[in-house]
């Protein structure tokens, strides 16, 4: 993959020929190449099934490449018990016996963070995907636009430096998507992490990334890269503009190149 | 609860009684018109009058049972509870000791309690018997709940560096709870059932003061009013326990747990 010339920065971490073999033999992913700076939100646009998923997994570290290496920038370098990695997954994976703010709360327990301190990042990150009033509520109580906003506000508690998000608002209704899409960009506009969002939707990965890094199946690869030029805070204006239509319409035509070069599905 | 249901609801209180009270009334009638002898079938109003008799004895001997009881079902749940959690820390231990608990569980008590009989004093003896039979749900199903974690979690807690007594305290026993209280349910009835065999068994060798030894030593005297009294004794206990333990199920999942919410129609 040619390097962006978006960004001429030191990549934040970067997966150099990653391979990943199944013990079944499936071979998920081969080749791959990927790097993301510091800032980015780059998003993973692929059919189901392409490996979008274990490259997230593969990131986090969850997963171990059978080949290739993941280089993380040495002034950030994640140990573990360190964390500043936030994941959100496609179902929201909150722990339905405690409240809202004991989820969110969590990362930093784990970490052992002081009570005092822990419930301020708390409310913080709770005001922010604006579930301030429902700290004492149990997941079950909430809607599902509402349970992945808890799972955000999860991830971001402990303000990583690069955010992984699994097809967070796949499950959800169009009308909550478009909405968790503006405010996830609001929220990103104002902590500027770093975000790689796994993604089967065309409109969204339009929408909120910078790059578009599209995927083709068996095996997982990246196979061309559409960079979204147009400068942020992108309003619900964007989403109607003929630039949207017209970026829409070159990563549909990139993802059907990577669709017929990576074999039916 | 569905509205079928909650229309029901007094028929499934009616009905039952309506029923008892039948079947009262048609052992009485049959007993009366066919001139059966109290020693072979007593009447149910006999059985009252006897148990309203013999109150003083029967409720202490309900009271020996009861202690028994509830000290098994304590050891049961704390011993069960205990090796399911030793088990998932160390397959290890796992392997070597799960196939005896199987083994106590499927030999048959009531072959197991003499011999018990013979190498503890007696009150050691029913309260290990107690134990044998109710500790096995409460570990199977411990150990069910135990590895019944959401895989996402299990990530996430991985990803934020939790030490195995963070994930055992914060993820799996949480996870397990609904489980440990399905085992519990059952072990109270099943500590009752342990402990009335050692009784028998005990009070064939010439000790014991519980309702089971009663029943016994009721029958040599062909006391059969007094055998059904005592027998009415044990069947409301098993009640209560059963009740109870439903309650305090419901108390501690009720927030949360599927099983316990009631469901608006």
């Amino acid at each position: 993959m040619p390097p962006s010339t978006a960004h001429p920065s030191a990549p934040l971490v970067a997966l150099r020929g990653i391979g990943k073999s199944f013990p079944s033999r499936v071979r998920a992913l081969a080749g791959l190449d990927l790097e993301v700076r510091p800032g980015e939100f780059v998003a993973l646009l692929g059919p189901s099934g392409c490996g979008k998923s274990t490259v997230l997994r593969i990131i986090a570290g969850l997963t171990k490449p059978s080949e290739g290496v993941v280089e993380w920038d040495k002034a950030t370098t994640v140990r573990k018990g360190e964390t500043r990695l936030g994941y959100v997954f496609q179902e929201p994976t909150l722990m339905p016996w405690a409240s809202v703010f004991d989820n969110v709360a969590l990362p930093l327990k784990l970490k052992r963070m002081r009570k005092a301190r822990r419930i301020e990042r708390v409310e913080v990150a709770l005001d922010r995907v604006g579930l301030g009033a429902f700290r004492r509520a149990y997941p079950r109580e909430l809607s599902g636009g509402m349970r992945m906003r808890v799972s955000i506000a999860r991830a971001l508690v402990t303000e990583p430096q690069i955010l992984l998000m699994d097809e967070p608002f796949a499950a959800l209704d169009e009308i909550t998507r478009f909405k968790l899409n503006e405010d996830l960009l609001q929220t990103w506009d104002a902590m500027r992490t770093t975000i790689v969002f796994v993604t089967h939707s065309v409109f969204e990965s339009v929408y909120l990334a910078n790059r578009i890094l599209v995927m083709a199946a068996r095996p997982g690869r990246i196979s061309t890269e559409v960079v979204i030029d147009t400068p942020y805070p992108r309003g619900r204006s964007f989403r109607t503009s003929p630039e949207y239509v017209g970026f829409c319409r070159r990563a549909s035509e990139a993802l059907a190149v990577a669709m017929a070069v990576g074999g039916q599905s | 609860m569905n509205v079928r249901e909650r229309r029901d609801r007094p028929l499934r209180i009616v009905m039952p009684i309506l029923v008892l009270g039948l079947g009262l009334a048609a052992w009485e009638a049959v007993v009366r018109y066919k001139h059966i002898p109290p020693y072979v079938l007593p009447d149910p109003e006999l059985i009252w009058q006897t148990f309203v008799a013999d109150r003083e004895l029967l409720l202490r001997s309900l009271l020996v049972t009861v202690t028994t009881t509830l000290e098994g079902f304590l050891l049961a749940a704390f011993g069960g509870v205990f090796l399911a959690i030793l088990f998932n820390q160390s397959r290890f231990l796992e392997y070597s000791l799960y196939p005896y608990a199987v083994v106590l569980q499927v030999t048959p008590i009531v072959a197991v309690a003499p011999l018990l009989l013979v190498y503890l004093p007696q009150h050691a003896a029913v309260l290990v018997c107690a134990w044998i039979v109710a500790f096995f749900p409460v570990l199977a199903n411990t150990t069910l709940g135990l590895r019944s974690v959401d895989h996402n979690l299990a990530d996430l807690f991985s990803l934020y560096g939790a030490s195995r007594w963070q994930i055992l305290r914060r993820l799996k026993l949480p996870s397990a709870r609904p489980y440990i209280f399905g085992g519990l349910r059952i072990a109270g009835g099943l500590s009752l059932i342990g402990a009335v065999v050692a009784e028998i068994a005990a009070g064939s060798a010439g000790a014991g003061s519980g309702l089971a030894y009663r029943i016994v030593e009721s029958g040599y005297r062909l006391n059969i009013p007094r055998m059904f009294a005592a027998l009415l004794l044990l069947s409301l206990t098993g009640i209560g326990i059963f009740y109870l333990l439903s309650l305090v199920n419901y108390l501690a999942l009720r927030r949360w747990h599927e099983s316990a919410l009631a469901r608006e129609s």
